[in-house]
């Protein structure tokens, strides 16, 4: 009994020393506040914002290199809650990078396209398949709606078509959208898109809604 | 050296931890929807299964036998795996941020890995020494490894494959699993360990 708790003991210390050393031998320096804003971000990756891809505007505002209202798929709730997170006062979104529109999927209009894979290539996230000469398709689960396909298509052939939220994908918004939906009851009516309604039956404004740290995946 | 080629092909092939044994099988699923995630999780765990075998050996040996303590097996052999993780994560997160991103809540899910606890605890019931530990340990992992990246690579193409409704998702990746199972059949009786 005594020696078993005592080898434990040994085990328990020469193991910790262990990750304490390496807990110090690979210390990363990361931008947290960059990891939180990326996490804000819709993930579209559209580019509408001016910079390639969500990550490099998320590192942009926080080197206060841009502002927090140049994101179009993210509309109105996720500006408020960068404003939130960053401690300034939310501002409607930079008209010249675009408007607010309902969530929706790209479309190919099979009997158009030429197989030309041109939007193979404008696709950041990979979600078109096809290739040369061959009808091409998208995968909905894939598609971000960030309409980087529309443009290069020769013949017109894509359309985006807006996505209607139905039980089989409706999800609880993150954490930090609810407490937003709850506490700011005047703008869910305006998104139309999002399941606020739904939503809002069952959190009448006011009463505080759990809120959970947030979850980013990295597990210490 | 011919002994540890018959341990590596009986692991890899034969004695398959995942498609033989059905062990690890929550990786299998969970991490094998991309190629890139499902290499990215086979490297992480040859790295962490070839060194908790060793270790979990060097505290058997060395620890547990001598003071009579092989009841307390499995709990020492958790504790070391979980530190193991723990340290591949941060050196990962050190060495390769992409990697470490990609890999996600898959790195330090390797602790619950069934498998690598399972090898650890039949390097003891073989009564294997240190090198054939080793090599049963990354005989495992290469097996797991491969098994993962050629069903990703199938699941890649079973996204745009045209499944029946029920069967859509998790339970074609079951079924498709079913037959890799099948067919590793066919190395039973290849080597006799």
């Amino acid at each position: 009994m005594l020696t078993a708790i005592l080898v434990f003991t040994v085990l328990a210390l020469v193991l910790g020393a262990l990750l304490g050393y390496a807990g110090q031998a690979f210390r990363v320096e990361g931008d947290p506040l960059a990891d939180k804003i990326d996490a804000l971000l819709p993930q579209t990756q559209c580019g509408q914002c001016g910079f390639p891809g969500c990550r490099p505007y998320a590192e942009a505002i926080a080197a206060g290199e841009a502002d927090i209202n140049r994101c179009p798929p993210g509309g109105e709730a996720t500006i408020k809650a960068l404003a939130d997170l960053l401690g300034v006062e939310p501002k409607p979104l930079d008209a010249e990078v675009g408007e607010e529109k309902p969530k929706s999927v790209a479309w190919i209009d099979e009997q158009v396209c030429i197989g030309c894979t041109l939007c193979i290539q404008a696709c950041p996230v990979d979600a078109i398949l096809g290739a040369p000469k061959m009808m091409h398709t998208i995968l909905v689960d894939e598609c971000t709606g960030c309409e980087l396909c529309v443009a290069p298509c020769p013949v017109d052939c894509i359309h985006m078509i807006p996505l209607k939220v139905e039980l089989d994908q409706w999800r609880w918004p993150n954490p930090e959208q609810r407490r937003e939906i709850a506490e700011d009851a005047p703008s869910v009516m305006a998104g139309e898109a999002k399941p606020s309604a739904l939503l809002q039956a069952e959190a009448p404004s006011g009463s505080p809604l759990p809120v959970g740290p947030r979850d980013d995946g990295k597990a210490s | 050296m011919t002994e540890f080629l018959l341990i590596l092909i009986s692991t890899v092939l034969v004695n398959n931890f995942v498609l033989v044994k059905f062990l690890g099988l929550c990786p299998f699923m969970g991490v094998s929807r991309k190629l890139e995630t499902a290499m990215g999780m086979g490297l992480a765990t040859t790295f962490v299964l070839t060194l908790s075998s060793v270790l979990s050996h060097l505290a058997q040996e060395y620890l547990l036998a001598p003071f009579g303590l092989e009841y307390l097996r499995t709990i020492a052999f958790i504790v070391l795996i979980a530190a193991v993780v723990n340290f591949t994560e941060m050196a990962l997160r050190k060495a390769s941020p992409l990697m470490h991103n990609i890999l996600g809540i898959y790195l330090p899910l390797i602790t619950t890995n069934c498998a690598v606890l399972g090898v650890a605890l039949l390097n003891v019931q073989e009564d294997h020494n240190l090198a054939q530990a080793a090599v049963y340990g990354l005989g495992a992992a290469l097996g797991f490894t491969l098994v993962l990246v050629l069903f990703a690579a199938m699941r890649e193409r079973l996204v745009a494959a045209d499944v029946p409704r029920p069967f859509q998702g998790t339970p074609i990746g079951l079924v498709t699993a079913g037959l890799m199972a099948l067919a590793f059949m066919g190395f039973a009786g290849l080597v006799k360990v």
